[in-house]
């Protein structure tokens, strides 16, 4: 137990933690380049490339055009609409499932997850594709319903905001129940029934207990849907039929058809600015909110 | 206070899942204003029991009454019981104040009237001043505290208890066992608590319902439960024990080669289990007419601070491969010296101390 031998083993004890910082530095070092690489620079080049203008010399006609043109002005308008809408039906179609799929046992719930999750293992564009064909005017929907007198003619349910709506909330809805399901099963089930001990009937426990506790997973899931929602290029391509333009689209075009790199990357600039913004206060909202006070 | 609780009648209540009995056509009378323990081992359906009772578990058939009126279909929301969860099952969401205001919330209680029940249920929990802090700042025996407050803030007559301490340290459940107990005898409410654990039973309770396999076993105050244990489950699973199998014949008891005297009379012909607490045990020096002797050896001898715990094998001819267990307090000046290990002894154990149960023949 003398001093000496503590002092002798210290270097060594020290080189002993030096070794392992440099271990979990390797092993995160390709992460650390590959997003340098990939991600980093590339929006570095991209906000450079938004202050280029037509005539190669620095300028922030790009972004004047933006706040200038009415053109840009609708292509926010909608690409906020579509995302609002879509998340509003995803959430409402959502919440019920995820809240069911809580209740139930474990092994049924996991079925019902395979059920959420066999989407995501086919193609983006498969299954946007599935839906033009389903929902045209001479698809299987239109055709049935017609044919059991539902409807006295087909009604036009793609290449306008429904048909992209439909798709979007298709596609989206994965994403909001997936957070939203593990927030619920984390719900202490004693909590509801402690609620009902107290007094409170099923209605009431399920607002003043549930609900509140289940916000944490709805808002993760919200966010999830809306930020995906406003960068969403294909559904809304294929199903809107050219008729809803949100702001991915117009990159798109701004670079296929005018070439034009700086518009482009003004617009991918500004989006990228507003979901970040977005995610800021809803991280300060959550976090606030998440089991604090009331007053 | 008599107004203030009710008497809980619980007659014929079964409960199946399956093939299962969870409960098995379970009685029980629980007298107003006192305190029942539901005592047994896990799986035992004494937690289903107390989920009957809160109504949020069916029986299959049965009938619970509160103060004579029928219950065993009317929702959990309307039985007007205090629960106090396992887990303490605080809302996370709210703070303390206005966890234990819940139930006053829901009656439409005025705010002002909600402020002063919620103070006045913390100051009974000696948690005064504690209204704003949140439930995740709170020590799990705060938590528990909290849990109580708001099971007694709307002063209900009936108060379940489930578990409640069984997440606590030794320490603190100790204190929270005595606490409780005086707390019930202030509030005076008909309680029904459950537990595993025998010592948290016999020390809180006024009476006893020892459950197991889905049935009612025996009921009566810790002392008739411990003392006079009516079959052999009781008698292991209250209290040390060792169980000596014994044969009775026109009612006379025999272990092995050697009479045994009983402080029952044994009616009956057929197996029985001797009970033989440690600390009932005494090391005999001669025998006596009022005791029963067993010969042995000290196997092992284990020093447990107040007292000394002792392993003794007994004589194999006249017993078989059995051991008894031996506690002498520490301290106690009867005896010069303890035993040493392979010292050949003589254990007595008095007549009125000895006591027999029916051997637990295979369970249907």
């Amino acid at each position: 137990m003398g001093g000496t031998k503590l002092n002798s083993n210290q270097a060594e004890l020290a080189q002993l933690a030096r070794r392992e910082h440099f271990t979990f530095f390797g092993l995160t070092l390709p992460y650390l380049v590959l997003v340098g690489a990939m991600i980093i620079a590339p929006i570095g080049w991209l906000f450079f490339l938004s202050f280029i203008g037509r005539d190669g010399s620095f300028s922030i006609e790009n972004y004047e055009r933006m706040i200038n043109s009415k053109a840009y002005i609708r292509i926010f308008l909608t690409t906020f609409k579509i995302s609002i809408l879509t998340t509003f039906f995803c959430a409402l179609l959502g919440y019920p499932l995820a809240y069911f799929m809580s209740q139930i046992s474990r092994k049924w719930a996991n079925i019902c997850m395979i059920g959420v999750l066999i989407p995501f293992w086919t193609s983006l564009l498969v299954r946007t594709y599935a839906w033009l064909v389903l929902l045209q005017k001479k698809g299987l929907v239109n055709t049935i319903a017609v044919d059991l007198g539902l409807l006295s003619e087909p009604i036009k349910f793609v290449h306008n905001t429904s048909g992209t709506l439909i798709g979007m909330v298709h596609i989206m809805l994965p994403f909001l129940i997936l957070p939203l399901y593990a927030n619920m099963r984390a719900i202490d089930p004693h909590c509801v029934k402690a609620a009902s001990s107290l007094g409170a009937t099923s209605i009431r426990a399920f607002w003043t207990v549930f609900f509140p506790l289940s916000m944490p997973g709805l808002l993760a899931g919200l966010l999830i849907v809306f930020v995906l929602c406003l960068g969403f290029y294909v559904t809304p391509a294929v199903l809107g039929g050219g008729k809803v333009i949100m702001a991915a689209m117009k990159i798109s075009s701004n670079i296929e058809l005018y070439f034009s790199w700086g518009a482009a990357s003004a617009l991918g600039v500004v989006l990228l600015a507003v979901t970040m913004l977005i995610l800021f206060i809803a991280s300060k909202l959550v976090s606030l909110d998440q089991f604090g006070q009331r007053s | 206070m008599t107004d203030s609780s009710l008497n809980i009648s619980i007659k014929d209540v079964t409960k199946t899942y399956g093939d299962f009995y969870a409960l098995k056509d379970v009685s029980l009378e629980v007298l107003s204003g006192e305190f029942l323990t539901l005592l047994g081992p896990s799986g035992s359906g004494k937690t289903t029991l107390l989920m009957v009772l809160a109504g949020f578990t069916s029986p299959d058939y049965g009938s619970v009454r509160f103060g004579g009126e029928e219950v065993v279909l009317k929702p959990p929301h309307l039985r007007g019981i205090g629960m106090v969860f396992q887990n303490y099952a605080l809302f996370p969401h709210m703070n303390v104040a206005e966890n234990v205001g819940y139930p006053q919330k829901l009656r439409g209680v005025s705010k002002e009237e909600t402020r002063k029940s919620v103070e006045n249920a913390l100051a009974t929990v000696k948690l005064h001043g504690l209204g704003h802090r949140r439930v995740d700042e709170l020590s799990g025996g705060q938590k528990q505290r909290v849990a109580l407050a708001r099971a007694i803030v709307f002063q209900p007559k009936i108060l379940l208890m489930d578990e409640p301490l069984s997440a606590l340290d030794k320490k603190l459940r100790e204190e929270m066992q005595i606490e409780l107990r005086q707390l019930h005898d202030s509030l005076n409410m008909t309680t029904v608590y459950v537990t595993h654990d025998q010592k948290e039973a016999l020390t809180m309770s006024d009476r006893i319902a020892v459950i197991n396999d889905g049935r009612l076993m025996q009921l009566g105050t810790p002392n008739e439960i411990y003392r006079r244990p009516e079959n052999a489950f009781t008698a292991d699973f209250i209290g040390e024990s060792s169980l000596l199998p014994a044969k009775v014949k026109n009612g006379i008891a025999t272990i092995g080669s050697k009479k045994l005297k009983g402080a029952q009379k044994l009616k009956e012909d057929g197996d029985f289990m001797l009970v033989v607490r440690p600390e009932k045990l005494f090391i005999a020096n001669k025998k006596a007419r009022d005791a029963n002797h067993f010969e042995g050896l000290v196997e092992d001898s284990i020093f447990q601070g107040e007292s000394q715990l002792m392993v003794i094998k007994l004589d194999p001819e006249n017993y078989g491969e059995r051991s008894l267990r031996l506690r002498i307090p520490n301290g106690s000046t009867s005896l010069g010296k303890l035993p040493d290990i392979n010292e050949k002894i003589i254990l007595g154990l008095k007549i009125t101390d000895s006591y027999f149960v029916e051997a637990a023949n295979g369970r249907d």
